[in-house]
């Protein structure tokens, strides 16, 4: 069932006029009662929005959120994280499952579904665990996830990684059944574990912190590429941040593997240096890698190798950031920033074009997903999830001047593109700027 | 200078100034009453979230030699399991009219942290596997002395070679120390299984080497770490028989150094492990005056830091 369906008709109509579609050239956009209408049935009470220098994108799609409700209301809750993501210009985001509980049966990914609908400012898509309690022991009840009114269709354990091969390979072959896909987090507990906080380099070396090797990473993605052959299955991996993973992907995709693979936003533009003065809000997992890793991810993206931009959108109370470097919650925020880190780093120096803009940030993540409703074509008929942005505007990120409940934001004083002018979500109007 | 919180923010002329000033606070510990005025009206917080009976009690000693008031604050256990913030920690303690604040912690670069927080000057005593800058200022101090005693005019370590042995990986002091000894002029020779070879050991200024008998008879001064028996759970080395066999000094190396080479250790000791009874206790071993150093050199840096400022307590603030 698509989302758009559940939700209230708005009867306003909405003619956005002159926007370049997506790179298609420059159209008018009748939005009507959720949809895409023939812009020359607008009414003449239709609100006009002057679009000229606005490139338009369907709404865009976050395979990687986490919202923190139910569990950690403080630091996010559905409806402040959906209304930070409007203002990123997305219209759907999947919520990770590592919730207090965990989503790991019908019955949480249901409810986590209600509340999206009832207070979500975009569409909220449960993530089920891939594991009960994502103890990595013993599968979750991945079918009636499935088969709920949810349709969960990704299965994640993120923040852990499957790291038992034999759970891993069964995971990928019961999901196969539900045409769900598992999105590894991909980091072998033995290589780099739970204290591991700082790429192992000169950098963890000279700072004593404990390293969190590449190939903790590239190993884990070469077994479960390999796993995904055997089982037929599809394969999702997570935040991409390192080199060595992408060769292993490109080996993977020339195979014929079904592999998808994401990056954050944060991988393709910080590096490891911002972690030199211990400040926990450069505090992530994967961490920050250096420049040879962000160069050789952009250029991953740049040619497909890499699907999707996902946010790894990870709100944090503050007193949980304030403690020494190793000891601080591991995340950062990302949905408000996403499209900004893109243009910079990808579209300002021509490595992407808005087609594949499109592609990276919701026609694929979308089709990952199978969800219905988003990453569709800007035509007559379709869902109207829109985002309308302005490439050229740019500004300073001001962490307090979020719509998140929490302030860990790493790109907080830098000066960014700024491009989110509106955003629709079936029609409706999530964010429009001020 | 306004924190010490890495041994490698200290010019030459700094070192020698802390060094130099040492000498004379020494001076003072020979006396029957050792009490000197200079901080008089100041507070010092030893704030330790990791136990160091040592450490602390040399920083306590040096603080009221100084007259100034020393508190000890022990803030062991987790503060995250606690539900405080370090932050919270930091700003409370700092709050009740605190000049400086000389800060143990288990986690690296929490002192640097917590000095983007307050007012009051921050002292690291050894932050998780980052530094011991007074560490290194103490070994600083004793090598000098020690060289001296041939050598009595000088004051860098230009042309001497010092091997420091053992886990480099996890120790603050060698990462203290190679700081320090760069900036003196000392030539540093780090000596470890490749498994306790830091990442990136290789952009360090410093020669490595995996063969402590290559480069024993070129050292004029050996340090050797300690080695955690819990290392070998970790996996980076088999046995405590074969770690000393390879990386030990052992009594059969004691006859591989040059005569009167200067044997330190930043303790506690592993006897029979990293160092033997023999190394420890011989008489070019300068084990003892390390820890003598230890309240001398605290003193100074305390002095350097506090000294000749107005004697108006500070207030903390919170940051923007």
């Amino acid at each position: 069932m698509p989302a758009d369906q559940s939700l209230p008709a708005v009867p306003a109509e909405v003619l956005v006029v002159g926007a370049d579609l997506a790179g298609a050239g420059r159209a008018d956009l009748l939005i009507r009662d959720g949809r895409f209408a023939d812009p020359a049935t607008a009414g003449a009470g239709a609100e006009r929005i002057d679009a000229d220098g606005l490139v338009a994108l369907p709404g865009l799609v976050d395979l990687h959120t986490h919202l923190r409700e139910p569990g950690r209301e403080d630091a996010e809750t559905v409806a402040t994280g959906t209304a930070a993501a409007a203002r990123g210009g997305f219209t759907a985001v999947l919520a990770m499952a590592n919730t207090t509980p965990v989503t790991d049966t019908a019955e949480a990914a249901e409810h986590l579904a209600g509340v999206g609908l009832r207070e979500g400012h975009a569409q909220v898509v449960p993530v089920g665990a891939v594991s009960k309690e994502l103890a990595g022991e013993q599968l979750a009840e991945l079918g009636l996830m499935a088969r709920s009114s949810a349709a969960v269709r990704v299965f994640s354990d993120d923040g852990h990684c499957v790291a038992d091969a034999r759970l891993m390979r069964r995971a990928l072959e019961y999901v196969r059944a539900l045409d769900g896909v598992v999105a590894q987090h991909a980091q072998d507990p033995r290589l780099a574990g739970q204290d591991a906080c700082c790429h192992e380099g000169e950098l963890s070396g000279r700072l004593g912190l404990p390293g969190w090797p590449a190939v903790a990473e590239s190993t884990i993605v070469a077994r479960d590429v390999q796993l995904a052959e055997l089982t037929r299955s599809r394969l999702h991996v997570c935040h991409v941040s390192t080199a060595e993973t992408v060769d292993v992907l490109r080996w993977a995709k020339a195979r014929g593997i079904t592999v998808t693979a994401e990056v954050a936003p944060h991988h393709l533009l910080l590096t490891t240096d911002e972690v030199a003065g211990y400040d926990p809000t450069f505090k992530v997992n994967p961490p920050l890698r250096p420049q040879e890793h962000v160069t050789a991810l952009r250029d991953a993206l740049a040619d497909g190798t890499l699907d999707a931009v996902a946010t790894d959108h990870a709100p944090h109370a503050r007193h949980d950031k304030e403690h020494a470097f190793g000891e601080a919650a591991f995340g950062m925020l990302g949905l408000e920033t996403a499209l900004a880190v893109v243009l910079e780093t990808m579209v300002v120096p021509g490595r992407l074009g808005w087609p594949e803009v499109a592609a990276r940030t919701s026609v694929t993540p979308a089709h990952i997903a199978r969800l219905r409703g988003q990453g569709r074509p800007l035509t007559v008929g379709e869902p109207a999830n829109l985002t309308l942005l302005d490439p050229a505007a740019r500004g300073v990120v001001d962490r307090d001047r979020s719509a998140s409940l929490s302030r860990n934001n790493p790109w907080h004083g830098r000066e960014l593109p700024d491009p989110v002018v509106a955003t629709f979500w079936a029609g409706r109007a999530t964010f429009r700027r001020g | 200078m306004r924190h010490l919180l890495s041994a490698g923010d200290l010019s030459l002329a700094e070192v020698t100034g802390i060094l130099d000033l040492a000498e004379e606070m020494a001076q003072v510990q020979a006396r029957p009453v050792k009490k000197l005025p200079a901080l008089r009206g100041r507070t010092i917080v030893n704030l330790f979230f990791e136990d160091s009976t040592r450490t602390r009690s040399s920083f306590e000693l040096a603080g009221k030699w100084l007259s100034a008031d020393v508190i000890n604050v022990s803030a062991k256990g987790s503060s995250v399991s606690k539900g405080e913030s370090l932050r919270d920690t930091v700003l409370t303690v700092a709050a009740m009219g605190v000049d400086a604040l000389v800060i143990r912690h288990h986690a690296s670069g929490a002192p640097g942290q917590a000095a983007r927080w307050v007012d009051a000057h921050v002292l690291n005593a050894g932050d998780g596997t980052h530094e011991h800058p007074t560490q290194a200022l103490l070994d600083a101090f004793t090598l000098r002395r020690h060289f001296r005693r041939t050598e009595p005019d000088r004051d860098t370590f230009a042309g001497k070679t010092i091997v420091l042995a053992g886990d480099i990986t996890h120790s603050r002091v060698a990462r203290s120390n190679v700081l320090l000894l760069r900036t003196l002029g000392a030539e540093v020779v780090l000596v470890a299984p490749p498994t306790l070879m830091p990442a990136g050991v290789g952009s360090w200024p410093v020669a490595t080497s995996t063969d402590l008998d290559e480069v024993l008879p070129e050292a004029d001064a050996v340090m050797m770490l300690r080695v955690q028996r819990e290392r070998m759970s970790g996996g980076y080395f088999p046995t405590p028989r074969e770690y000393t066999v390879g990386y030990g000094l052992t009594r059969a190396r004691l006859g591989a150094l040059r005569p009167g080479v200067a044997i330190c250790h930043p303790g506690p000791m592993n006897r029979g492990l990293e160092i033997s009874a023999d190394a420890a206790d011989a008489a070019n071993s300068l084990i003892l005056d390390q820890v003598a150093a230890g309240v001398a050199v605290r003193m100074s840096v305390l002095y350097q830091l506090l000294g000749g400022e107005d004697a108006t307590p500070t207030s903390s603030r919170g940051d923007a």
